[in-house]
């Protein structure tokens, strides 16, 4: 298909992706807080930090209290990252290419674009904010659901599952990072309600709660890293998430298994390797922080890679 | 459930001596729309106002939308729809259609003769320097040969029926005609509000425009070639029928591709694709022939592609429609056509042109200048309703200007008597009221020959009295029906959805 097309099929559901994620992320620190309100300093915080965008925040606004964070993270048009402006780019994305993905995708899109904008203006209550989390989780599964449901498993749709699992990854592994970092410290913390709590938050975060207590009942640090970095089929895992990315990929090119035929599939299937053999000892004895670094780090690269052989302008 | 106060929908409404498309002076329904008229009469006001308001809910929905240029958002807008149809007879039809066939037969001639022998210049019946005055003209299409000397491909003729109930030809659009994507979203939106109209009318189908336009263009491949790839080139999502370009390559199917999608090599066209190159044999372009190619033409345009006009010349493209087209989509030249049908085929027009003022030629110019304030003045080469002068509406600063500018460039000002359009019933609040209609019908040219689709855009001035239905000024649009005359032509008969 068209480089340019594929570009914005990619990034249609890279945004998706992300402005979920950053809704997820906001909806449990607000159920957090609730439990210990408090702590609410200490919960927004790492949520700025988790972004990456922290000195942006810091610039415009200060000090992160409940409100701004919010706002910045969920209506913020200044920020790029956040949740509208993440819309507004997945909608043009998938306005440019309406043509290549399904007309029920396309209006769906389009509708969760024009819902949200109008949200904007409504005053928000600590219920409604819920309300509107929820919901933004909900039009995002529906457009993943439709996706799925509609558009035949050729090229298009490769490319956005290529999108949508590489950014999961990234979010999911940046989450973990971030709630590892800020609640380890704490060693009195360990084995407390307290620290249960919080990782329970970081579970339902990425929906796996349920999950979690099906595979491992009791909750420890180790069993956390293990279920978020290596499970192979909880589809938010960072493991399920590679394999799902590398399968797409090799659809894309037709590279038979263990063959690589352009950077992207060379870094990727690495990455991919890595995680097949890794182990939760050893992750945790080099630091859960340097090796979730890394990772990012490798996700970058193969982002690059995909950018130079799928759409960058080439010469004839 | 009924209502308390239920009166007939269309009850109060009044032609007011208009010529109605749908009734009748004496207030009658016309043939063709008294089933529809039934329907609607059953049907309370706030029923018709409830279904109008669910269209439009449905628009949105599907992002049906245009760009108007100067507007404060600068962004899309909804192409206002009003549900009330106009209705064409059968027999009437058959008239307007053969009148098209005619029209477009003899434009592709005169536009293939100016860039050849000019034997209509020769022969004395369009003055050279009318020609040579021409904006349009583009010297680089001097002696080239499309494809089956066919250079309008898709063509959209602007029809307006006068208060003597006569069809009269208002412009030929030859460049890149829009419009045709609201014809068939319009339709399918009346197909799941009015099924049991439809079924009952004997409507005739608009839906297979676009794999009629689709075997127009692979008929344009150079002969060699088996599966032709063909592309739509769009500038791009700003661009104000963007809509139209995309809706129209995903119903045929095929690649929507910008200017930098595309690069030349040793004459050939290839698109970027993920996995390489790909050769391109025809292309669709709703680009400008100015901004087509850098090199041949506009050197700063970023729409185009580099070498595309060489490629095209070599004959390793096809271009719809063709560059050089313009030359005939000039409302000077337009004044002539009438000239041309009986210079080229020896005919009589079948559809006239609305009586013309040319103010190049002195007696038309002192009799335009001495009537200003009778009379629609129009720029040669503006479209959309800009560059207008409405006599009777004006203020006597507005004629003044006109007179200067008429005086400066006599050239590019033609004058056309105020002509009464007709109207239709539209949804104006809580009741119908008479707007004037004006109608484009669509026409391929293709090698297999002339075909035109049965109905087209109905285009409506809003705006109660006003005559200017352009999108960017304020119009809507209708849904055309077109009856079928007998059992053997098709009609929309198949279920919605």
């Amino acid at each position: 298909m068209l480089s340019r097309v594929a570009n914005s099929i990619y990034w249609m559901a890279r945004y998706i992706e992300r402005a979920e994620n950053l809704a997820r992320f906001i909806e449990v620190t607000l159920n957090f807080i609730l439990d210990r309100p408090d702590s609410s300093y200490e919960q927004w915080e790492p949520l700025i930090l988790a972004t990456g965008d922290e000195p942006d925040f810091k610039e415009r606004y200060g000090a992160a209290s409940a409100q701004n964070v919010v706002h910045f993270l969920t209506f913020d048009p200044d920020y790029g990252n956040s949740i509208v402006s993440c819309l507004t780019l997945a909608r043009e994305n998938a306005r440019t290419v309406r043509e290549a993905i399904s007309s029920e995708a396309w209006e769906q899109i389009n509708e969760f674009y024009l819902w949200l904008r109008a949200s904007q203006n409504r005053s928000m209550t600590l219920d409604s904010q819920f309300e509107l989390f929820q919901k933004i989780r909900m039009e995002s599964h529906l457009f993943s659901g439709i996706l799925d449901a509609t558009m035949s498993r050729g090229t298009g749709w490769q490319f956005a599952n290529l999108g949508r699992l590489i950014e999961r990854a990234d979010k999911t592994s940046r989450i973990l990072d971030v709630k590892y970092f800020t609640l380890l410290p704490k060693i009195e913390d360990v084995g407390t309600t307290i620290d249960d709590l919080q990782w329970s938050a970081v579970l339902r975060s990425v929906s796996g709660f349920e999950m979690f207590r099906k595979r491992y009942h009791a909750i420890t640090v180790r069993r956390i890293v293990e279920f978020l970095i290596l499970d192979r089929d909880f589809p938010r895992a960072v493991r399920f998430c590679l394999d799902g990315a590398e399968r797409s990929l090799r659809t894309i090119t037709g590279s038979p298994d263990s063959v690589y035929c352009n950077s992207a599939e060379q870094r990727l299937g690495q990455l991919r390797a890595n995680l097949s053999y890794a182990d939760v000892e050893s992750i945790i004895q080099a630091g859960l922080h340097e090796f979730v670094d890394d990772f990012q780090q490798k996700l970058n690269h193969i982002d690059d890679a995909i950018y130079d052989t799928f759409f960058a302008l080439r010469t004839l | 459930m009924q209502s308390q106060t239920q009166t007939m929908t269309f009850g109060n409404y009044d032609t007011e001596r208009i010529h109605d498309e749908l009734f009748h002076e004496n207030g009658t329904p016309r043939n063709g729309a008294r089933l529809l008229i039934e329907q609607l009469n059953s049907m309370s006001i706030d029923e018709v106002i409830h279904r109008q308001q669910a269209m439009d809910r449905a628009l949105m929905q599907m992002g049906i939308t245009f760009t108007v240029y100067g507007a404060e958002e600068g962004t899309e807008k909804i192409f206002p729809f009003d549900l009330v149809p106009r209705v064409v007879e059968a027999f009437e039809w058959g008239h307007i259609e053969a009148g098209l066939k005619q029209r477009i037969q003899v434009l592709n001639r005169f536009i293939h003769d100016i860039y050849h022998e000019q034997e209509i210049i020769k022969d004395g019946v369009v003055p050279r320097s009318l020609l040579e005055q021409a904006k349009s003209f583009r010297h680089q299409c001097v002696g080239l040969n499309p494809p089956g000397e066919i250079w309008c491909h898709v063509t959209g003729t602007d029809l307006i029926r006068h208060s003597d109930g006569a069809i009269y030809v208002l412009e030929d659009n030859l460049r890149c005609p829009s419009g045709v994507s609201y014809v068939l979203q319009n339709r399918l939106i009346m197909k799941r509000s009015f099924p049991q109209v439809f079924m009952a009318s004997k409507v005739r189908p608009v839906t297979d425009y676009p794999s009629r336009l689709y075997s127009t263009l692979a008929g344009l491949a150079p002969p060699h070639i088996g599966e032709p790839t063909i592309v739509v080139l769009t500038p791009g999502i700003y661009n104000s029928a963007y809509y139209e370009h995309s809706f129209l390559a995903q119903q045929m199917g095929i690649e929507l591709v910008e200017g930098s999608d595309l690069v030349v090599r040793d004459g050939f066209v290839y698109m970027r694709n993920t996995n390489g190159f790909r050769r391109v044999d025809v292309i669709y372009r709703r680009l400008d022939d100015d901004f087509i190619d850098p090199q041949a033409f506009r050197a700063d345009s970023m729409l185009g592609v580099p070498g595309l006009f060489d490629a095209y010349r070599r004959g390793h493209v096809a271009l719809a429609n063709a560059p050089g087209t313009g030359v005939a989509d000039d409302k000077v030249i337009y004044a002539f056509v009438p000239e041309m049908i009986r210079y080229y085929l020896n005919e009589e027009p079948i559809l006239p042109n609305v009586p013309t003022y040319i103010c190049d030629r002195e007696e038309d110019r002192q009799y335009v200048l001495s009537h200003l304030d009778e009379l629609v003045v129009k720029s040669a080469n503006e479209a959309g309703g800009y560059g207008m002068l409405i006599g009777p509406a004006s203020t006597a600063e507005q004629r003044s200007e006109f007179a200067f500018r008429i005086q400066q460039d006599p050239r590019n000002y033609i004058a056309q008597p105020t002509l009464c359009l007709s109207r239709v019933p539209t949804l104006a609040g809580e009741r119908f009221e008479g707007r004037h209609v004006d109608l484009r019908p669509y026409i391929l040219c293709g090698k297999e020959g002339i075909w035109v689709l049965p109905g087209g855009l109905t285009r409506v001035a809003l705006v109660k009295g006003s005559l200017v239905v352009n999108s960017s000024q304020g119009g809507g649009s209708k849904d055309t029906w077109v009856m079928a005359r007998n059992e053997e032509e098709a009609v929309e008969a198949e279920t919605t959805l």
